[in-house]
C-alpha cells in the first residue's frame, strides 16, 4: 500500500477519526432525543469557555498526559501496559505515605519526595508483571489487567484496614498536612489573573510537560531509549546487536509504571489531599487510547490528553446541563477510542485511495 | 498498440507469447516500459535482470495480477485479455511461484485439484487427479507421492508439485520465478532436467532468476531486464555471461573479484568440538572444529539448514553452545554472562549476520541509526553520560555512505527504503569500519544485484589483505569458490572435509554438501 504523505499521517487520520466519532456520537444523542448541536455548544462552553472549565480540563489532561506517556514508553519497547490503572492506584499509595510521613514546611520539599514516592511505588507495581513476561514468558498485557484488580483489592484493604485514621467513617487516608498542599493555577502569580482559587488544575501539570520532554529525550537521544526502540522494533536483531530482552522488558516497565504513578501527584496530592478509593478513575485506561491517539509520542500525546481532558470535562458539563446523561461521556470517549486506535487503518486506507486518485491524476 | 504494425509477422510458426508494448506505472516509478518480448513454442526463455528490473511486474502482468497500462498480450496467435489468474489458466499458463502457494496440511493430490475440483463429491475428481499424476510422473520425472501432505516433503518436492498443478491445469505455457533460490544443487540439477523433458514435449517456459549460470545452463533465448525496460534480448548459444551481466547492470562487471594469494599470519579463531542443542533438543551441530589465520578466507559451503546459521549464531554471541572456541588464543564465553553480541565485539569479532531484515537491521531504523547498531555502547558514539551524539553520528553515517557507495546516501532514510543490496552494504560498512580480527559473513550477496556483488566482494577481499580473518558462510557455490582460501564443507551439523578452491570443483563440493564422502551414494 502506498504510503500516506507525512501531514496527513500526522494531522488527517486523527482528525478524520475524530469527526467520525462525533457524528456517531451525534446519532446516538438525536436516537435518545437530545439536541446534538446544544451537546456541543455545551461541552465547549463548559470545557474551554471559561478559565473555569479550562481549570478542569487541564487538570484531567495531566493526569492522562501520564498514563499516556506510560503506555507509550513501554509500546516502544514491544510492551502493551494495560496496568497503568493499577499503578497510578499503587503510585497514589506511595504519595500517601510520603505525605503522611512528616509535616512538610513546604510543597516544593514535598513535592520531590511525592514524585519519588509515586514513581517508585508505581514501578514496583509495574515490575513483577515485567519479571514474569521477561523471566516466565507471561503475557504482559493479561498480568497488567490482573494487576489492576489486585491494585484496586489491595488499596481498599489498606484504607479500611490499616491507613484509616481512628474513628472516620470513609475509607481514607487522613488528610495530608498543609505543607503538603500543592498550589493550583487560582494560586501560581501570573495564572491567578485568569484562574479562580478552586481550580483543581496545579502545578503538576508543569511536571507533566516536563515528563513529556524527558521521555521525548530518554527515546530519541539517550543510549537507553535507542535499545528500547530497537527491541521494540526488532527481537532478533535486538539479540544479535547484544541488546538484552530481559533488561529492555523490565527496564521500559520500570519507566513506564513510574509514570503511570506519578499521575498520582495531580489527583491525590493536588486535588483529593488524601488517598481515597479507586483514586484513577479510569485515567490509567484512558492513557492507551491517549497513546495510540498520539502515535506514541510525547507531542502526540500532549495533545491527545488535552482532547480527552476536553471530552472529559465537556462530557460532565453535558450531563450537567442538557437532559442527555452523563453517561454518554463514556460513550464518546468509547467512540473516539474505537476511531482513533482500532479503526485507525480502515480511515488510512481510504485516504490511500484518495491520495492514489489524486496521485493519478496529477501524473 | 497499433495492429497496422501487425502485418510484417514472417515466422512460421506463431509464438506461444507474445507481448507488445506493454507498460506498467505504480505511482511515479514506471515499472514496465514498452516491453515486447515473443517467446517460440517449446523453448526455454530466460528474463533476467537485478533486483526491482520490472520481471516481476511483468510476470504478474502475464498471469492477471496486475492490469497493464498499455500494450496487449498474444497467446498463439489470439490477443488475449488476461484480468484475473483464472483467465491466465483458461489461456494455459501456468505459475510457479518463488514463494510456494500450497496448502500445508493437504496431501499432495488434494492440493492438486483444490479450486478444480469437479462436482460436489471429492472422489471422482481425486481418482482422475492419481491418473494424470502417474502419467504426468513418468513423463516428466515429476514423480512425488500423491498421498503425502505437504508439510513432509522437501523443499524440492513441493516445487514438483507447483508443476503438476499448472500441469493438471494444462497449462503449455509455464512461468517460473527464481525457481531455484531455495533448492539445493542437486534439487536445482533435477528441477532442469524436469524443465528439459518439457521442453521436449512441446511445452513453452519462461524462466525468471537472477543467475547467470542458470541461463546458460537450460535457456534457448534470454531477455535482460533493466530498470523497467528490455535492454537485449539474444539467443542464449550466441552471448556469454560477462555480456549478460553487462547489459543488466549497465556497465562492465567482474564476475569474478581477482584476489592474490593468501598470505596466512597467526591463527585468529579456533573451534574445538563445538556442539549446539537447540530449544527442540535437535543437535545442530555436532562437535566440529576449525582454524581460520590472519588474513585468509575460510569458507563454509554447505545447503542452508546444516549447521551454519548456528556457528555464526555461537560466533556472533547469540546461540548457547559447548565446546571451545578461541579468538587470539584466548578462550570465550560460550553459555554465560559473556555470552552475547557486545562481549563478541569487545573481542573483536564483526557480524554481517545472514538474515539482514531480521537480526542485521532494524527495518525501521533511520540508516544512521543502523550504522551504530551493536556499537551503541562505543564512546566515540556518546555526547556525554547521558545523550547520544547523534549529529555526529548522522555524519560518520555520511562518510562510511560515501565509502561504501551507499545509494541514496540519505541517512535519515529508514533502512527498511534501501535496496536489498544497499541494505547489506549498509551492514557491511558498520562492521568493516570497526576494523575488526575477525569478520563472520553471512550470505553477503543474498538478494543483493550483481553490481554490488562486485563491490562487497572487493570489499570482503580487502579485509583479507589487510591481515584480518574472515568466515564466509555462503549457500552460493560460485561465491564460495572465487572467495575462498579454504573450503569446509558443512552436512547434518558435521564439516565433511576441507578443500583447497584450486584442487576441488563443484562436482565434488556438491557431494560433500549432500553428504557423500568419498564415491557412493547420498547418505
Amino acid at each position: 500500500m502506498d504510503k500516506l504523505p507525512r501531514w496527513a499521517d500526522v494531522v488527517l487520520v486523527p482528525l478524520i477519526s475524530l469527526l467520525m466519532a462525533a457524528a456517531i456520537s451525534a446519532l446516538v444523542i438525536l436516537a435518545i432525543g437530545g439536541d446534538p448541536v446544544e451537546a456541543v455548544k455545551v461541552m465547549v462552553t463548559g470545557a474551554l469557555g471559561s478559565a473555569y472549565g479550562w481549570g478542569y480540563t487541564l487538570y484531567y489532561a495531566t493526569s492522562f498526559i501520564f498514563t499516556g506517556l506510560a503506555v507509550s514508553v513501554a509500546y516502544h519497547a514491544g510492551q502493551f501496559n494495560i496496568g497503568g490503572e493499577g499503578q497510578a492506584q499503587i503510585g497514589g499509595l506511595g504519595v500517601a505515605l510520603v505525605c503522611l510521613a512528616l509535616p512538610w514546611p513546604h510543597w516544593t520539599i514535598a513535592l520531590p519526595a511525592a514524585m519519588i514516592g509515586a514513581g517508585l511505588f508505581g514501578a514496583a507495581w509495574a515490575a513483577i508483571p515485567a519479571y514474569l513476561a521477561a523471566k516466565r514468558g507471561s503475557h504482559i498485557v493479561i498480568t497488567t489487567i490482573m494487576f489492576n484488580y489486585i491494585a484496586a483489592a489491595l488499596i481498599v484493604y489498606l484504607l479500611v484496614e490499616v491507613l484509616r485514621p481512628a474513628g472516620q467513617m470513609d475509607p481514607a487516608t487522613a488528610r495530608f498536612p498543609a505543607g503538603a498542599k500543592l498550589p493550583t493555577f487560582g494560586e501560581i502569580p501570573g495564572l491567578s489573573l485568569f484562574f479562580s482559587k478552586n481550580v483543581p488544575a496545579n502545578v503538576t501539570f508543569f511536571v507533566a510537560l516536563a515528563a513529556c520532554w524527558g521521555v521525548w529525550l530518554l527515546l530519541w537521544r539517550t543510549r537507553l531509549g535507542y535499545q528500547i526502540r530497537a527491541y521494540g522494533k526488532s527481537e532478533p536483531a535486538a539479540l544479535y546487536a547484544g541488546i538484552s530482552p530481559t533488561r529492555m522488558i523490565v527496564v521500559s516497565m520500570l519507566i513506564s509504571g513510574g509514570l503511570a504513578g506519578m499521575m498520582a501527584i495531580n489527583n491525590v496530592m493536588g486535588e483529593a489531599e488524601r488517598l481515597l478509593q479507586n483514586s484513577a478513575e479510569g485515567a490509567g485506561f484512558i492513557g492507551i487510547a491517549v497513546a495510540l491517539m498520539g502515535r506514541n509520542h510525547p507531542i502526540g500525546v500532549f495533545l491527545a490528553a488535552l482532547l480527552f481532558g476536553f471530552l472529559y470535562q465537556g462530557g460532565a458539563e453535558m450531563g450537567l446541563w442538557t437532559t442527555i446523561p452523563i453517561e454518554l461521556r463514556l460513550l464518546l470517549q468509547g467512540l473516539v477510542i474505537l476511531f482513533t486506535g482500532a479503526l485507525d487503518n480502515m480511515v488510512r486506507m481510504m485516504l490511500g485511495v484518495f491520495f492514489r486518485a489524486k496521485a493519478k491524476e496529477a501524473a | 498498440m497499433n495492429p497496422a504494425q501487425d502485418t510484417g509477422r514472417q515466422e512460421t510458426a506463431a509464438p506461444a507469447i507474445e507481448l507488445r508494448g506493454i507498460s506498467k506505472a505504480f505511482g511515479s516509478v514506471q515499472a514496465n516500459k514498452d516491453i515486447s518480448i515473443r517467446v517460440m513454442p517449446g523453448t526455454i526463455h530466460g528474463i533476467i535482470g537485478e533486483n526491482g528490473a520490472g520481471k516481476s511486474t511483468l510476470m504478474s502482468i502475464l498471469y492477471g495480477f496486475y492490469k497493464a497500462d498499455a500494450g496487449e498480450i498474444i497467446i498463439h496467435g489470439r490477443p488475449t485479455q488476461i484480468p484475473d489468474s483464472q483467465a491466465a489458466i483458461r489461456a494455459g499458463i501456468g505459475m510457479v511461484f518463488q514463494h510456494f502457494k500450497l496448502v500445508q496440511n493437504f496431501t499432495v493430490l488434494e492440493n492438486i485439484i483444490l479450486g478444480v475440483e469437479e462436482g460436489a463429491l471429492l472422489r471422482p475428481s481425486l481418482s482422475k487427479a492419481r491418473e494424470t499424476l502417474k502419467h504426468l510422473a513418468e513423463e516428466y520425472e515429476l514423480d512425488v507421492d500423491p498421498d503425502a501432505r505437504i508439510e513432509e516433503l522437501s523443499v524440492g518436492h513441493q516445487q514438483r508439485v507447483e508443476i503438476l498443478k499448472a500441469l493438471y491445469r494444462q497449462a503449455d505455457i509455464l512461468i517460473l520465478d527464481e525457481p531455484t533460490g531455495v533448492l539445493t544443487p542437486a534439487e536445482a540439477d533435477h528441477l532442469f532436467r524436469i524443465l528439459d523433458n518439457l521442453r521436449a514435449q512441446g511445452k513453452t517456459i519462461i524462466l525468471i532468476t537472477h543467475k547467470l549460470r542458470e541461463i546458460m545452463e537450460i535457456t534457448d533465448t534470454v531477455s535482460v531486464m533493466r530498470r523497467g525496460e528490455m535492454t537485449a534480448t539474444v539467443k542464449t548459444a550466441e552471448t556469454s555471461p560477462e555480456q549478460l551481466a553487462e547489459l543488466m547492470v549497465g556497465r562492465k562487471v567482474l564476475l569474478h573479484v581477482p584476489k592474490g594469494p593468501a598470505n596466512p599470519g597467526a591463527t585468529v579463531l579456533e573451534v574445538e568440538n563445538l556442539r549446539v542443542v537447540d530449544a527442540d533438543k535437535v543437535e545442530r551441530i555436532k562437535g566440529i572444529g576449525l582454524t581460520i589465520r590472519a588474513g585468509e578466507i575460510l569458507g563454509i559451503a554447505g545447503v542452508s539448514g546444516n549447521g551454519q546459521s548456528e556457528l555464526l549464531q555461537v560466533l556472533g554471541g547469540y546461540c548457547r553452545a559447548t565446546g571451545s572456541v578461541k579468538i587470539n588464543g584466548q578462550e570465550i564465553d560460550l553459555t554465560g554472562k559473556h555470552s552475547d553480541g557486545q562481549s563478541r565485539r569487545a573481542r573483536g569479532i564483526a557480524h554481517v549476520p545472514e538474515d539482514r531484515h531480521h537480526h542485521g537491521l532494524v527495518l525501521d531504523f533511520a540508516a544512521w541509526e543502523n550504522m551504530i547498531f551493536g556499537y551503541h555502547n562505543a564512546p566515540e558514539y556518546q555526547k556525554n553520560a547521558l545523550i547520544m551524539d547523534n549529529a555526529g553520528i548522522v555524519e560518520k553515517t555520511e562518510g562510511a555512505m560515501e565509502h561504501f557507495d551507499v545509494r541514496p546516501p540519505i541517512p535519515s532514510l529508514p533502512a527498511k527504503s534501501f535496496s536489498g543490496g544497499n541494505q547489506q552494504k549498509i551492514v557491511l560498512a558498520r562492521e568493516i569500519e570497526r576494523n575488526p580480527d575477525l569478520l563472520l559473513v553471512g550470505q553477503p550477496t543474498r538478494g543483493v544485484d550483481i553490481g554490488a556483488i562486485e563491490f562487497i566482494h572487493k570489499r570482503i577481499v580487502e579485509l583479507r589483505d589487510a591481515g584480518k580473518a574472515v568466515l564466509l558462510v555462503s549457500v552460493e557455490l560460485d561465491e564460495i569458490m572465487s572467495l575462498s582460501d579454504r573450503i569446509a564443507v558443512m552436512f547434518d551439523g558435521r564439516i565433511m572435509g576441507e578443500r583447497l578452491p584450486a584442487e576441488t570443483n563443484e562436482r565434488e563440493l556438491g557431494l560433500m554438501m549432500a553428504g557423500v564422502t568419498g564415491s557412493g551414494e547420498a547418505a
